[in-house]
């Protein structure tokens, strides 16, 4: 020990060591008795539970399965029609309305994303049981910055991205990629613990339901 | 001299950060108790907070599995705690970002100071973290000329109200809407004179106070609810934005961590993302939560830094009864339960760590002695236990502590006192007849004289009966 220099790292870990006592062979073993991943999903309670939490939610017919992107562009175009918009460089062809003012984020300054009026993305994975929208920053999302400031943010999802609970997103979700699990617009419940839509993130969250992706 | 003791389990030290209150419980309580808009503002928010976590919880009919398996996976990470968090800095390291370790309140307020000042920033924003308050860190910056702004509602609320937090989640539950409006027309600055007390008004004056600073610091300080062994993943639970601001905008992130927020396995995370929201907020899931693993080129902070920090955890990771209050996820559902904590408020217990979990956390970061009458400050209900999504046993701890802390020499003589006479029956009869004549001597309940009074402040005396069982029996 004489000569040696004590740094945090070594003496955090030498005192956690005494603390602990002998060191255990495994990991223990976790009694995970709880409902497992793997439950059918149920598109309707993904709907009510995002709407308990004051989201808005659009769902679109059998009759937009064929032009799927048609109906996203309605969505848009009723939300934020005239209004200025920035969307992921991976957003599918199609989508935006000619009625929107749209900005493509190929590495905007804060300053530009915070100065328009919405945002326009798709998601990773939805979970119907807490009525949480999770985006993993693909293409068709981007970077974290464009859906956290505009105020307006309208997500696109397909149902074949809706899951039962929450143990079925974390399987499917990849964890070396930023992921954001949103559930309903920004709130707090920090005055007398009453629940008030809109603090700092967008005050508006609209979620746009599609039909599965075709196979092929 | 610390060199011989490198490597023993420490407390937090003395002299900083918020563990150690000005006086003890009773005291301190006993101001709370006074307060009837502290106790009608409190007894609005927790009964609101059990009616939402409740129904909630109703609503799994696994949540029992679930807290079973939450306790089996914070015991797990305790018992392997220094190799995972060996594995945790290769995590977070192999993904771009740096790793440091804590000691004591001391060096991490030194590294984050140190860390800051090397950005060039005199000023940081930050999200809600127990970790931070815990160590001081806000005073430790603003003594190196850093500016340290809280983006949380509540905790705005608390530093423009020069106040003190008194809950875990709500740090501002001790003030109602009609003070808060006071608070913002008062600090604020250019707020609208004209605001309403509207919740949704204050929290949109809120939004336009900070959105400037969340978009020109370069710099951003949080704590962390999650941090994933396995693959170095950080998570951050939060509710208005505020969280995502700090841990997007920046160019820095800093995240204090107390150690034993690791935990082994990414899929550990889908039973405390179902566990926490539903005991803390009473919500099915909180409006964000945000998972980032070290740098991710061109998305968020470009540097990371992750602090992990010990500062007593490794004294109450000794105690092999004591150690499960290092399960704490900092859910607050035990506060939201306490007759105790209900009526006396948070500010009483002294610590940033309020109510049962409180009770028995704070006292074994400082040091029983540190701390001794928390223990004390509970009515050993239960409800606490009953609440905790991770299931501490808040009760047993509090017996345990009770045996730990110094008893005064009053009552160990008086307990080596009664063990003699209840030896010797002729003693004992003859001290249940002296006991009966004390019901000339007063009225019912009266206290008992000095040194003794201290028992019978909270507690009426037992009146004696007028005839002992043994003499009872001894007419038969």
């Amino acid at each position: 020990m004489v000569g040696t220099p004590v740094n945090g790292r070594d003496e955090v870990l030498a005192r956690l060591r005494a603390a602990r006592g002998a060191a255990p062979a495994a990991p223990a073993e976790v009694p995970r008795a709880y409902r497992p991943a793997g439950a059918a999903a149920d598109v309707d309670l993904l709907v009510r539970r995002l709407t308990d939490y004051r989201a808005t939610v659009h769902r679109c017919d059998a009759d937009a399965a064929a032009q799927p992107a048609d109906a996203v562009a309605r969505v848009v175009d009723a939300v934020l029609g005239g209004r200025r918009v920035v969307v992921p460089p991976g957003l599918p062809a199609g989508w935006l309305p000619g009625t929107v003012d749209a900005v493509t984020d190929d590495g905007l300054t804060a300053g530009q994303i915070a100065a328009v009026d919405g945002v326009v993305t798709a998601a990773a994975v939805a979970v119907a049981e807490t009525g949480t929208v999770v985006l993993d920053g693909a293409p068709d999302q981007g970077r974290r910055i464009i859906t956290l400031l505009p105020d307006v943010h309208v997500c696109v999802l397909r149902t074949d991205q809706v899951v039962a609970g929450v143990p079925d997103a974390v399987a499917r979700l990849d964890p070396r990629r930023p992921l954001t699990w949103i559930s309903g617009p920004s709130a707090t419940s920090d005055i007398e613990l009453d629940r008030v839509e809109g603090v700092h993130g967008p005050r508006n969250l609209h979620v746009v339901l599609l039909p599965p992706a075709p196979r092929g | 001299m610390s060199r011989t003791f490198l490597g023993m389990p420490a407390t937090a030290p003395r002299g900083v950060g918020h563990l150690r209150g000005d006086e003890p419980f009773p005291a301190a309580a006993r101001r709370g108790l006074a307060d009837p808009q502290l106790r009608r503002n409190l007894g609005h928010a927790t009964t609101t907070i059990r009616a939402k976590s409740g129904a909630v919880i109703r609503e799994l009919p696994d949540w029992e599995q679930l807290r079973a398996a939450g306790s089996a996976i914070k015991a797990d990470v305790l018992a392997r705690l220094p190799e995972l968090l060996e594995q945790l800095e290769a995590a977070v390291t192999a993904a771009g970002g740096t790793v440091h370790w804590a000691a004591d309140a001391v060096a991490a307020n030194r590294i984050v100071t140190d860390l800051v000042a090397a950005t060039g920033s005199d000023r940081v924003i930050k999200v809600k973290s127990m970790a931070t308050q815990e160590i001081g860190l806000n005073e430790a910056l603003e003594a190196a000329g850093i500016t340290a702004v809280e983006t949380d509602l509540a905790e705005l609320i608390v530093q423009l109200g020069e106040d003190r937090p008194s809950h875990i989640l709500v740090p501002a539950i001790h003030r109602n809407r009609a003070e808060i409006r006071e608070i913002f027309l008062r600090a604020m600055p250019g707020v609208d004179p004209g605001l309403t007390d509207d919740p949704a008004a204050l929290a949109a004056a809120a939004r336009r106070y900070l959105r400037q600073t969340f978009l020109t610091t370069p710099v951003a300080v949080s704590g962390a609810n999650f941090a994933v062994a396995e693959t170095g993943t950080l998570a951050v639970v939060e509710s208005e934005g505020n969280g995502r601001m700090c841990v997007t905008l920046p160019e820095t992130l800093i995240t204090v961590m107390g150690v034993e927020k690791v935990v082994p396995t990414w899929r550990d995370l889908e039973v405390f993302l179902q566990l926490l929201p539903r005991a803390s907020t009473g919500e099915r899931m909180n409006p964000y939560t945000s998972m980032w693993t070290g740098v991710t080129p061109g998305d968020g902070p470009q540097a990371f830094h992750l602090v992990l920090l010990d500062n007593g955890r490794s004294a109450v990771l000794a105690d092999e009864v004591g150690r499960q209050a290092l399960h704490c996820i900092r859910c607050s559902a035990c506060l939201n339960v306490c007759p105790v904590y209900e009526r006396a408020g948070g500010h009483a217990y002294g610590s940033v760590y309020p109510g049962p979990i409180g009770a028995v956390l704070s006292p074994q970061l400082t040091g029983v002695a540190d701390n001794a009458s928390l223990p004390y400050a509970s009515t050993l209900c239960g409800a606490c236990y009953d609440a905790c999504p991770v299931k501490i046993n808040i009760p047993e701890l509090l017996v345990h502590l009770r045996d730990r802390a110094p008893h005064p020499r009053a009552e160990a003589a008086a307990m080596a006192a009664a063990a003699y006479v209840m030896d010797r029956p002729a003693l004992y009869a003859a001290a249940q007849r002296g006991a009966r004549l004390s019901r000339l001597a007063g009225r019912r309940g009266r206290g008992l004289p000095p040194p003794l009074s201290g028992w019978t402040i909270g507690r009426d005396l037992p009146q004696p009966p007028p005839r002992t069982f043994r003499e009872w029996w001894a007419r038969r």
